[in-house]
């Protein structure tokens, strides 16, 4: 029944998603790109996908970063096209991805702010997909309390906001924290809304994606503060996301770890998690760290989201690859450009 | 250069040769205290040369794995890590020492870096997301730069004994080319100048004696003569003693009529 109407508010979005989806490089491509000698080839091989003559309009010496950026700004547009043709569930839904980025941007926002930073400088490394209207104000703020009640009020991050504001100072330790505890809101409210907005292809796919972020943020928050002495257990524990695969039954347990092995051991025990700590080289070659697990796993799973018919969750899934594949092209660039082509397989390809 | 030309304006005396001696000797042994220098420098130079070399090369690998590393952190993280890594970092870590070493006289600045283990500014970045990457990337970032401050005080060290290797080259070439040579000519010429007084001074005896035996040998003919005149007198005065005490008498009377003379001159005199 969910499909009869589907198409009525969303389905050319969704076919708009697909179409992109369709866009993405493929194994094949990827390997076409691997045998580039330099970034101009790099170019010219870009230049016959997706992403045409996206460097047409630059002139002078190439770079990583000049590519990489003008691979994110192909992706924005492509956002922004999606947005604006958005329209009730799915552009409260493309509302909510975008919260991510506000996230970071904010505290981008603070950090430069505590260091007394050019705003503008600041301004310009903001994540374009987490623009919004009140940003640049935020650096008037000097404590959390007026951040809060002058700026982010009006924001759509202000329920997010509430509950960190037991942090009586900002200082470099707390804005990590702060970060964390924000993306632990995020994470739950967009859950949240998910159950509460939608049916059941985008529940089931939403869940299992938002659910493998939340245990990669665990994951990895427990992992990275292992040696931390600054941060106590309840501390850490704060900071996980209440769901996932790995909630509740090795919450606690993870936060209380003391080694790498103990963690190993905690999440292995969770069947998805099984390999991604395992450091050898699985069928396409390569080894993998933990980083590249998360990806791969992540990957994955956005690759299936693509299998069901008549969910919005694809504009999630089709964002979340299409970032990995300018990852995997800026990975590749840099490998090519540094003479690293030992490591140039490293990339993460699905399609 | 060699020559009359080229030696000290002084007087030929013995007190100058004397002190040109000295100074000869003196220029001799700073030469070869010098030189002596100028090896153990230039063997310095060789060892650092080696070294610089070897930390380029070094400095080469270690670089290209810092910057691929950082690609990892890129990769892992997101684009705005260097920013947050940036602001969060408060305090130096890895910090250096200056020291001074003693090299023959030179003093080379050496630089030994150290961690300060207390300091770890950043260890909550990318807790999230992308930590290991991060610590990672600073472990090997700190290798980097500790590869770049070697090789800071090996080149320090290279500019340092070159502009020392060069002024004490210089002065064992001055010494050697300039000052020993010119003191040998002064020597030299302090020596001939010598030498052609004592000729001088020779010739000069030589002549004295000369004259003086001129002198002695005309006394001694005289003396003959006057020897062989006597002699004659006394041959003829023998044969006419009869005449002569006649004319002693003679002039014996003369004498007298003389003394008068005299006595009365005498008188005048007082």
């Amino acid at each position: 029944m969910e499909g009869l109407f589907f198409n009525v508010d969303y389905g050319y979005v969704e076919g708009v998603v697909r179409g992109y989806k369709s866009g993405l490089l493929t194994r094949n491509q990827y390997v076409n790109l691997t045998q580039c000698d330099n970034l101009e080839d790099l170019k010219l091989q870009l230049s016959a996908t997706d992403y045409g003559n996206f460097l047409s309009s630059y002139s002078g010496q190439l770079s990583t970063s000049v590519i990489q950026e003008n691979l994110s700004k192909k992706l924005y547009q492509q956002f922004q096209y999606l947005r604006s043709n958005s329209l009730g569930t799915l552009s409260k839904f493309l509302d909510y991805i975008t919260y991510g980025y506000m996230i970071d941007n904010v505290l981008l926002m603070i950090t430069g702010t505590l260091h007394e930073r050019d705003k503008s400088e600041i301004l310009s490394k903001c994540h374009p997909l987490g623009w919004f209207d009140t940003l640049p104000t935020l650096s008037i703020a000097t404590d959390i309390e007026s951040l809060y009640s002058t700026v982010l009020i009006d924001t759509p991050l202000a329920p997010f906001f509430k509950d960190c504001l037991t942090a009586d100072d900002l200082d470099d330790l707390n804005i990590e924290i702060i970060r964390n505890k924000l993306f632990k809101n995020y994470l739950e409210a967009f859950g949240e809304f998910i159950h509460k907005n939608f049916g059941l292809p985008d529940v089931e796919i939403m869940d299992k994606l938002l659910s493998f972020e939340a245990d990669k943020r665990v994951i990895n928050i427990s992992l990275n503060s292992l040696n931390n002495p600054d941060l106590l257990s309840e501390e850490k524990s704060a900071l996980f996301p209440q769901f996932g695969l790995l909630y509740p039954l090795y919450h606690h347990q993870l936060s209380v770890a003391e080694d790498i092995e103990q963690l190993k051991l905690l999440v292995e025990s969770v069947a998805e998690y099984k390999d991604i700590f395992s450091e050898s080289a699985d069928l396409t070659g390569g080894a993998r760290n933990l980083e590249d697990w998360f990806y791969l796993i992540e990957m994955q799973y956005c690759k299936n989201a693509f299998t069901q018919q008549f969910t919005m969750s694809t504009v999630w899934a089709w964002l979340r690859c299409k970032e990995q594949e300018i990852r995997n092209i800026t990975w590749i660039a840099e490998c090519i450009a540094q003479n690293q082509k030992n490591r140039i397989d490293n990339y993460i390809s699905v399609f | 250069m060699s020559g009359a030309g080229n030696r000290e304006q002084v007087f030929p005396t013995r007190m100058t040769l004397g002190l040109m001696k000295v100074k000869l000797k003196g220029a001799q042994q700073g030469h070869s205290l010098l030189k002596r220098k100028s090896e153990a420098l230039t063997q310095r130079f060789r060892d650092i040369t080696q070294r610089i070399d070897d930390a380029k090369r070094k400095m080469g690998r270690v670089m290209q794995v810092a910057a691929f590393s950082l690609a990892e952190v890129q990769y892992a993280t997101g684009d705005n890590i260097g920013y947050q890594v940036q602001e969060s970092v408060q305090n130096a870590r890895f910090q250096v020492r200056a020291k001074q070493e003693n090299v023959s006289g030179v003093y080379l600045p050496t630089f030994d870096s150290f961690i300060n283990e207390d300091i770890n500014d950043f260890k909550m970045t990318g807790l999230g997301r992308g930590g290991q990457q991060v610590q990672r990337a600073k472990l090997v970032y700190t290798k980097a730069v500790e590869t770049l401050v070697e090789l800071a005080s090996l080149q320090t060290a290279f500019i340092i004994l070159d502009e020392v290797i060069k002024v004490t080259n210089r002065r064992v070439n001055a010494i050697e080319h300039v000052v020993i040579p010119r003191t040998e000519n002064t020597i030299a010429y302090i020596n001939s100048e010598l030498d052609e007084l004592d000729r001088e001074e020779f010739y000069r005896l030589k002549k004295v004696q000369e004259k003086k035996q001129e002198a002695v040998a005309a006394a001694e003919l005289e003396e003959k003569e006057k020897k062989e005149k006597t002699n004659a007198v006394r041959v003829t005065k023998n044969q006419a003693e009869g005449d002569i005490v006649a004319e002693v008498s003679e002039l014996a009377a003369g004498d007298d009529s003389g003394n008068i003379l005299k006595e009365s001159e005498d008188d005048i005199i007082f």
